[in-house]
C-alpha cells in the first residue's frame, strides 16, 4: 500500500511538474504547481512528517499559490502579451546542462549507502516534537526569520507603489 | 518502507525540472514558479533525510525554507507587477536595460 502511494504521488508530481514548464498559459502552470505541491504533501505524510505536510498544504498550496494566482488575475495577460514561442540554441544548451548535472547527482546518490532508515519515536514529526525543537535549539534563527519577513513585506509595499 | 534513495531520485528529478523551467521559459511568472519547484524538491530531500536519521531538524529546515519562499514570492511578484506597469510585459528577456 505504501509503495503504491509513493509511486502514485511521485508519478503525478513529475507529470504535473513537466506540465508546469510546458503550459503556455500561466494559470495552467499555477494549477500544475498546486498539484505537484499537494503530491509532495502526501509524500511528507509517508515520511511521517505530519507537521511539515500540514504546513505544505496551508502555506504553500494555500497562501503562496493564492498569491501567484492573484497576481496572474491582476495582470490579466492577453495572448499577444505572452510573446511568440522562440527557440534559441541557448535554451537547448541550458536544458542539456541541467540534465547532465542531474545525471551526475543521480549517479552520486545511487552510489551512497542504502542503509535501512532508523525506527523513529512515536511522536516523530508531530507539532509537539517539531515545536519543542524549534523553540529551544532553533529559537534564534526563528526570531531572525521574523525580521526577514518584515523586510520582505516592507520591500513588497515599496515596490508596489505607483510612482516607483 | 520505501528506500530513502527513491525519495532522493524523485527530488533530483523535480529539481532538474525546475532548473529547466528557469532556463527555458521567458515568462517571469513561470520562472518564479519553477524556482518554487526547486525549493520544494530540496524540502523533499530534507524530509527524507530527517526520516532516515530519525532527527526532527530536517522538518525545521523545511519550515525555514517555506518562510523564505513566502518572502521571495511576495517580493518577486511585486517586482513582476512593477515591471508590467513600466513595460507592459512579463517577459524577463525584455527587461534588459538598467535605466528606467
Amino acid at each position: 500500500m505504501v509503495e503504491f502511494l509513493f509511486f502514485a504521488f511521485a508519478a503525478v508530481a513529475v507529470v504535473s511538474a513537466v506540465s508546469l514548464i510546458w503550459q503556455r498559459n500561466p494559470v495552467a502552470s499555477a494549477i500544475s504547481l498546486v498539484v505537484t505541491l499537494a503530491c509532495q504533501a502526501g509524500l511528507f505524510v509517508l515520511l511521517e512528517a505530519h507537521f511539515a505536510a500540514t504546513m505544505q498544504i496551508l502555506v504553500y498550496t494555500g497562501a503562496i499559490m493564492v498569491l501567484f494566482v492573484f497576481v496572474i488575475m491582476l495582470l490579466n495577460l492577453q495572448d499577444h502579451e505572452l510573446g511568440a514561442p522562440r527557440y534559441r540554441p541557448f535554451k537547448f544548451v541550458g536544458g542539456a546542462l541541467a540534465l547532465v548535472s542531474a545525471a551526475l547527482v543521480a549517479v552520486t546518490i545511487l552510489k551512497t549507502d542504502a542503509a535501512k532508515a532508523t525506527p523513529v519515536a512515536e511522536n516523530f514529526g508531530t507539532i509537539e516534537a517539531v515545536g519543542l525543537e524549534l523553540f529551544s535549539t532553533y529559537l534564534f534563527p526563528f526570531e531572525v526569520l521574523s525580521l526577514v519577513l518584515t523586510a520582505a513585506i516592507a520591500g513588497a509595499v515599496i515596490l508596489g507603489k505607483r510612482d516607483l | 518502507m520505501i528506500p530513502t534513495v527513491y525519495y532522493l531520485i524523485l527530488s533530483t528529478i523535480l529539481f532538474t525540472l525546475g532548473v529547466i523551467g528557469v532556463m527555458v521559459r521567458r515568462n517571469g511568472l513561470v520562472v518564479f514558479m519553477s524556482i518554487e519547484l526547486m525549493l520544494n524538491a530540496v524540502n523533499l530531500s530534507f524530509v527524507a533525510f530527517a526520516r532516515k536519521l530519525g532527527a526532527v531538524d530536517g522538518h525545521i529546515f523545511v519550515f525555514f525554507v517555506m518562510a523564505i519562499a513566502a518572502a521571495e514570492a511576495a517580493v518577486g511578484l511585486a517586482l513582476i507587477i512593477a515591471l508590467f506597469r513600466h513595460r507592459t510585459t512579463v517577459q524577463v528577456d525584455e527587461a534588459n536595460v538598467l535605466k528606467g
